[in-house]
């Protein structure tokens, strides 16, 4: 995973490593270096170069200890200041004890929405809670008999009716409670976030079921659309959390640095894979090493 | 109607006012990285605006050199599907997991029978949930046939079976669908590689054509998934699909530079009526107006 930045970063820092002194210059040319990569990694511009403007500020006010070469010092300060941007997280899923909790998933045609909610009811089941999945995509072609078939393999309930995703929603929350399901996963279709109508459909989604927690569903491939998408999405439902699907790619995955810097919605999990198992935890601190790539990273940062 | 994004569109800084400077050419680097056109094709246009404008006043001759080097960029010398009159022409489709392929599959069926050609659809997705149904609904609404096999079936051999239908009943196209897959996951490359096999040994000459669905939301990663998958199947063309968002498709300009690999039809929604033969001149107007 992440290949790529990994190693545009690792020509950064090797640039950076050269130098003897930390001059306002050499800190000027190294993260150039570092914003290129990050561009390349699909990393929002604008939030590329906000992010490069705190590190340079951050850089150039600071005593470098004669022990280590100034550049290691760089490149603590861009780790450092990767993880601050996309922690904390909170990876908990709410619960309750007097009614069912309600997650509601949502984001753009393909994003990973319907595998996400049988991964994401999987993981729950093994938490000893007893899931429910409700399928509100009544637009896709086959989008219900997946869902369904998805929540066969697992041994979890999926409910359904040839209503309306509001009416199904609803439905499936008053239907949760009777089956004493303490959990109830909303299988939204795809839309785009420039499309009134279907956003309007998730707002009164979100009017009537009142879901506990919404978290976007996002392709680890997206480049720079991540924040307007983010930014949407977050305008329309006030989101708690995102999860990055695809990540078992070669995606650099700037979206994690975009989606943050825009909204400052956490990621929450991944996805790794198709199968429905291959959901993880998002930690910052792991996918900013992986960002900067470097087996020697985590030593430098010790070191300092 | 559609609300307006949250970055401007390129076009401002074309239209603006001043001279074409350091700043200007930053903007104009700026926007063009924002319709993720890439570090390589974007330096490649903003040096040639340099060069050809540096400190001269902004008119409307820059807008005009900038949108003729953009289309240059994507001109495609054999536009449409390399259709076989004698039959069956075979269209293979590819591509990542959810970029759209089974819509874009729809839609292009739908295309050729009203053009009053006899379509034949291979459901070789049998990995996915529901993937031979959503096929199946589609074939249903466009009027079509479909050959397929249960879940978990080897997908060469849907191919195989459709092949041998395609020929024994005088379908005049055949396309056929195959799982979303990570050029990354060797193993679903190989796989894919075998239906590829399987296709040009079955009816000499196919796959007529193989094209890849590019979502147009991906960014960099495109490029990739382009040279991963022209390595395995020989990808012909591109389909862009989602072009009805925001996102813009910039990666195409640098897929096209490296790998000669043109666009041939791009989406526009989920119908089947949503899809239209790429026009670079629509491309490069829409990269800059749209919002
Ligand atoms: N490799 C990989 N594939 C994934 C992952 N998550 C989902 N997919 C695949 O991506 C494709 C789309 O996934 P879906 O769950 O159908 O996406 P969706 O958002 O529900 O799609 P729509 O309902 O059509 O908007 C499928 O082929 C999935 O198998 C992941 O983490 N890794
Ligand atoms: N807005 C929009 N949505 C599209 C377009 N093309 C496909 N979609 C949607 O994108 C999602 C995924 O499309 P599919 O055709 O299932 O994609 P796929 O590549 O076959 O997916 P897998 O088989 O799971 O890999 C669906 O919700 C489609 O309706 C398009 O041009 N515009
Ligand atoms: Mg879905
Ligand atoms: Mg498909």
């Amino acid at each position: 995973m992440f290949e790529g930045i990994t190693k545009s970063l690792g020509e950064a820092f090797k640039k950076l490593r050269g130098r003897g002194r930390l001059t306002a210059e050499n800190v000027k040319d190294g993260l150039r270096e570092v914003r290129r990569a990050f561009l390349e990694a699909d990393v929002n511009f604008n939030v590329a170069t906000d992010f490069i403007a705190r590190v340079e500020a951050k850089s150039l006010g600071q005593d470098v200890l004669a022990r280590v070469d100034p550049s290691e010092q760089i490149v603590k300060n861009v780790y450092e200041e990767l993880c601050a941007l996309m922690g904390p997280v909170d990876h908990k899923i709410p619960q309750r004890a007097d009614r069912p909790v309600v997650l509601m998933l949502c984001g753009l045609q393909g994003s990973g929405k319907t595998t996400t909610a049988a991964k994401l009811a999987l993981t729950l089941k093994g938490q000893n809670r007893k899931p429910m999945l409700a399928a509100a995509d009544l637009q896709r072609p086959g989008a219900v008999e997946q869902l369904k078939t998805l929540g066969e393999q697992i041994g979890v309930p999926v409910y359904s009716e040839a209503t309306n995703p509001v009416d199904v929603c609803r439905n499936a929350v008053a239907q949760a409670k009777r089956t004493l399901c303490d959990i109830v996963i909303l299988d939204t279709a795809g839309r785009l976030q420039i499309d009134d109508a279907l956003m309007d459909e998730l707002k009164r989604i979100d009017k009537l079921v009142k879901p506990d927690e919404c978290y976007l569903v996002v392709d680890a491939m997206i480049g720079q659309e991540a924040a307007n998408v983010a930014k949407a999405f977050n305008d329309a439902l006030e989101l708690n959390a995102c999860i990055l699907t695809k990540l078992d790619g070669d995606a650099r995955g700037g979206a994690a640095m975009s989606i943050k810097g825009v909204t400052g919605v956490p990621i929450k999990f991944i996805g790794m894979g198709e199968k429905v198992d291959k959901l993880e935890d998002f930690i910052p601190e792991r996918m900013a090493g992986r960002i900067m790539g470097q087996g020697d990273m985590m030593g430098v940062v010790e070191k300092i | 109607a559609k609300t307006k994004g949250v970055f401007g569109s390129v076009l401002d800084v074309l239209r603006g006012k001043g001279r074409v400077d350091q700043a200007f050419l930053d903007e104009l680097e700026k926007r063009l990285y924002l319709a993720d056109v890439g570090t390589q094709a974007t330096r490649l246009i903003v040096d040639r605006v340099r060069q050809a404008f540096r400190d001269k006043e902004i008119t409307g001759e820059v807008e005009v050199f900038v949108k003729a080097q953009l289309r240059e960029l994507l001109t495609d010398a054999t536009p449409g599907i390399n259709y076989q009159p004698t039959g069956p022409t075979v269209v293979m489709i590819a591509g990542v997991n959810g970029s759209g392929k089974t819509t874009s599959i729809a839609k292009l069926a739908n295309q050729l029978q009203s053009e009053g050609k006899k379509v034949l659809l291979a459901a070789c997705d049998t990995f996915r949930a529901a993937a031979v149904e959503q096929l199946t609904v589609w074939a249903g609404r466009i009027g079509c046939e479909i050959v397929k096999q249960g879940q978990n079936a080897d997908p060469s051999a849907v191919a195989h079976d459709a092949c041998e239908k395609a020929k024994a009943r005088g379908f005049d196209v055949l396309i056929v669908d195959t799982a979303g897959r990570l050029h990354t996951q060797t193993h679903l490359m190989k796989e894919l590689e075998k239906i590829h096999r399987i296709v040009a040994r079955q009816i000499p000459g196919a796959p007529h054509e193989v094209l890849l669905v590019l979502d147009a939301t991906t960014g960099q990663n495109a490029l990739t998934q382009a040279e991963q998958f022209s390595k395995s199947v020989k990808c012909t063309g591109i389909v862009l699909s989602k072009l009805d968002g925001t996102a813009k498709g910039g990666s195409v300009f640098a897929i096209k530079q490296k790998l000669g690999l043109p666009v041939k039809f791009v989406g526009l929604g989920e119908q089947i009526g949503d899809m239209e033969p790429f026009d670079p001149d629509a491309f490069v107007t829409a990269l800059f107006e749209k919002e």
